[in-house]
């Protein structure tokens, strides 16, 4: 099921937490109630670990991590990587990278078997990337945005993509991607999907400006309504383009 | 009544320009369709993501814009205020008053962000007293999407008499400043004179009356510039002197308003052209001893005086004259009519001030006395290069006046003159014309006869003729005048035959034609084609 939350008043939830199917990141705030609301549907499956990235409580856009691995930008202190080293379970390997676009979660995103990145990266960064969180990588470009991080979120099932996504665009994605995708828009026609929700195989949570159309096409493109826990690991994948739309 | 489209968005495809610039082979891309996240229907993809009525639901562009302005309308003259104080007449559905109705809306839209597209009018009844714009804006709205709308403007006339409209409506012949034009003397032959230049430069175009009085004209202007102009143009046509004074009417102490009526007084000098003028000694002996037995020859804003013995002259501006300020000892009214009986050229043709004279000796009888008794008079004149024997000529009798001059008395042993020539006579030629029509005629100004100043009618026909016949005879005073054809005027063939000294005339090519615009002699154009 997908949960509409909000973080001190903001709706930009996907910028304040990081959520993959073996851990979830939740900023520090001033309220318990962000937390709360993860706690409460993510607490008897993955840990649920309140951190901050260098300082900064952006850790959605800070940090990249899937089942594998977290990768975490040069400015993250060694308090905090040993923080998560330690919170983190054992097989979920923790690196910190030296590159130079530092906003990681803006540059790549992934699921567990797929990444896409920004087509400035290092070669070190995409080669320990793929070695990390134990993906193949591809540099693309979502609607002719770089930032592939934030214009579009995958999990293993499906994916939402930037809105202005062309049908030529959606299907050589998808081919890449192995998943369904759709083009759509979080938070009352925001496109800057990324910031405005997260999700894993079985949940989602998005901005509280959601509104009930984004959210069924949320919920349909990640398979979210018949989603529980166990039942991912044998989800067969197709390569096919749902047109919801 | 209002509707909108979005029009255009930013950043959408914001590449694709460069890649076909470059060359590149590129995938064409079809524009997919995303569902509206608000009601769900399938649509292209926009800035806000929301399809149009949606946003429209959402975003109201016309918020804050104002719907119901006013106008302040003047009824009696069709124009609409322009604050803060002026006034434009405009026309209803004009394209000005479009402009004038936007103009008071641009703030507004500009306060708003909104941009002005399009307006026209919606067609109101003259008489409900509102004028309806159709008025289309743009505003950006929603991160970038171009929403445009189009919203009626109601304008209010508000009828509100502008202040000159209420000024007239109050008192229409309300003035507030006067101009008292003056010549103590005996006859209006300056005033005729005036008139004529008065209408050839338009000084008087904005009087609001005029009225004939007696020994001079008053004007009335509803404004106290024009009637400061207007003495300001008398005093560069006259040698005048001027006062000007004013009454309180009301007063408004908590703005420090004022409301005068202003009064000028202009007095013209007394001294008219063909005058005989004894200058008093002072100013004789300023003007290097000149006379003082002297004509006056020209009145222009100063007064050229000749010394008809010498051919010496000066001239005297309006300053000099009313310094010391004297009185002409004969006027043209006490002209007596002469015979030359015999006239010698004593010097060469001279000009002076554009005119010629030529000093002669004369032998004149007065033409009363002639064949009654042999009274002759031997004289000096200015006018030797006109004058032949037999010819007629007119000139002040000194033998014969009675003159109390004081300035006269001053000059111990000065002997006079016994006649002063000062024209010669067209009398005699003239009486064969009598009662035929000039071929010229002038322009008059519309004035009104103060009752109190019994004019005598007879008089001033007679002084009028005589300022006509001036003309005819001194073309450098028509220099200033326009002259009309006289449309009346049927040229005879019988002034073909004329003898050698011919009557002085005005040439048909200094006259103007007429424009005239009345009605009547488009009706009778028509007819005649």
């Amino acid at each position: 099921m997908a949960t509409r939350l909000q973080f001190e008043n903001n709706c930009e939830v996907g910028a304040y937490s990081k959520l993959t199917n073996a851990y979830c990141l939740v900023a520090i705030g001033g309220s318990e109630n962000f937390f709360s609301a993860f706690e409460g549907e993510l607490a008897d499956v993955i840990p649920v670990v309140k951190t901050s990235i260098g300082g900064n409580r952006i850790v959605g856009r800070l940090c990249v991590g899937n089942k594998n691995g977290l990768l975490l930008p040069h400015t993250a202190t060694d308090r905090e990587l040993q923080h998560l080293r330690n919170s983190l379970p054992d097989q979920v390997v923790v690196q910190r990278i030296e590159e130079r676009l530092c906003a990681l979660g803006n540059c790549i995103t992934c699921n567990d078997h797929v990444a896409l990145t920004h087509s400035d990266l290092d070669r070190e960064t995409e080669e320990m990337i793929a070695d990390v969180l134990g993906v193949e990588v591809f540099s693309q470009t979502v609607a002719g945005n770089a930032i592939v991080g934030s214009y579009c979120v995958f999990s293993n099932t499906g994916g939402l993509v930037h809105p202005h996504t062309s049908i030529e665009g959606l299907d050589e994605l998808s081919t890449l991607l192995q998943v369904p995708l759709v083009a759509g828009t979080v938070n009352r026609g925001s496109e800057v999907i990324a910031s405005g929700m997260t999700v894993n195989d079985w949940t989602a949570f998005c901005g509280s400006d959601t509104t009930a159309t984004e959210l069924s096409v949320i919920e349909s493109v990640f398979k979210l309504r018949e989603a529980q826990p166990i039942a991912i690991v044998n989800e067969m994948r197709k390569s096919l383009i749902d047109t919801y739309v | 009544m209002a509707w909108g489209y979005i029009l255009g968005f930013n950043n959408m495809f914001g590449s694709s320009g460069m890649a076909e610039e470059s060359g590149m082979f590129r995938v064409h891309q079809t524009i997919g369709s995303v569902l509206c996240c608000k009601c769900g229907i399938p649509m292209q993809p926009n800035a806000a993501n929301m399809c149009v009525k949606c946003l429209r639901s959402e975003v109201d562009i016309t918020e804050g814009l104002l719907k119901r302005l006013v106008l302040v309308h003047c009824p009696e003259c069709e124009s609409y205020l322009q604050p803060p104080r002026s006034w434009v007449k405009l026309q209803l559905e004009s394209k000005e008053l479009l402009t004038f109705c936007l103009k008071k809306l641009q703030k507004n839209l500009n306060s708003n962000k909104v941009r002005l597209v399009h307006a026209e009018f919606i067609w109101t009844e003259p008489h409900s007293r509102r004028v309806k714009v159709k008025v289309r804006v743009q505003k950006e709205v929603l991160n970038g999407a171009i929403l445009e709308q189009s919203y009626p403007v109601e304008y209010v006339q508000q009828e509100h008499m502008c202040e000159s409209c209420s000024r007239v409506q109050a008192n229409p012949d309300q003035w507030v400043a006067a101009v008292q034009l003056r010549q103590h003397v005996s006859h209006r032959r300056t005033f005729f004179y005036l008139e004529q230049l008065i209408l050839k430069h338009g000084a008087a175009a904005s009087a609001i009356r005029i009225k004939q009085m007696e020994q001079g004209i008053d004007f009335f202007f509803s404004n106290r510039s024009h009637g400061v102009k207007f003495v300001e143009f008398i005093g560069k046509v006259a040698p005048v002197r001027s006062r000007h004074d004013r009454q309180l009417v009301s007063h408004d102490p908590k703005s420090n308003n004022y409301n005068y009526k202003y009064t000028f007084s202009v007095e013209l000098s007394p001294i008219c052209r063909e005058d005989l003028i004894c200058l008093p000694p002072k100013l004789a002996v300023s003007l290097g001893n000149i006379g003082p037995i002297v004509i006056c020859t020209k009145v222009t804003n100063s007064i050229a005086l000749l010394d008809p013995f010498t051919l010496r002259h000066c001239f005297l501006d309006a300053d000099q004259y009313w310094r010391a300020s004297f009185k002409s000892l004969l006027t043209s009214r006490q002209l007596v009519e002469y015979i030359v009986l015999d006239v010698e050229v004593v010097s060469s043709e001279v000009t002076i001030g554009g005119t010629k004279y030529r000093l002669a000796d004369a032998q004149i009888a007065r033409l009363s006395d002639f064949g009654k008794n042999d009274t002759i008079f031997n004289v000096k004149t200015h006018l030797g290069h006109l004058l032949n024997p037999g010819d007629y000529a007119l000139g002040y009798d000194l033998y014969g006046a009675n003159s109390n001059d004081m300035e006269l008395d001053k000059y111990k042993g000065l002997v006079l003159p016994e006649a002063v020539l000062i024209k010669k006579s067209y009398e005699e030629k003239r009486q064969k014309k009598r009662g035929k029509p000039r071929a010229w005629k002038l322009k008059s100004l519309e004035m009104e006869v103060d009752d109190k100043g019994r004019v005598d009618q007879d008089k001033m026909l007679s002084e009028y003729e005589q300022f006509l016949k001036d003309l005819e005879e001194n073309p450098d005073m028509r220099f200033n005048i326009s002259l009309y054809r006289n449309k009346e005027y049927q040229p005879s063939e019988m002034a073909s035959v004329t003898d050698g000294d011919e009557l002085p005339s005005v040439p048909l090519e200094e006259l103007l034609a007429d424009l005239d615009l009345s009605e009547n002699e488009d009706e009778e154009d028509n007819m005649t084609e």
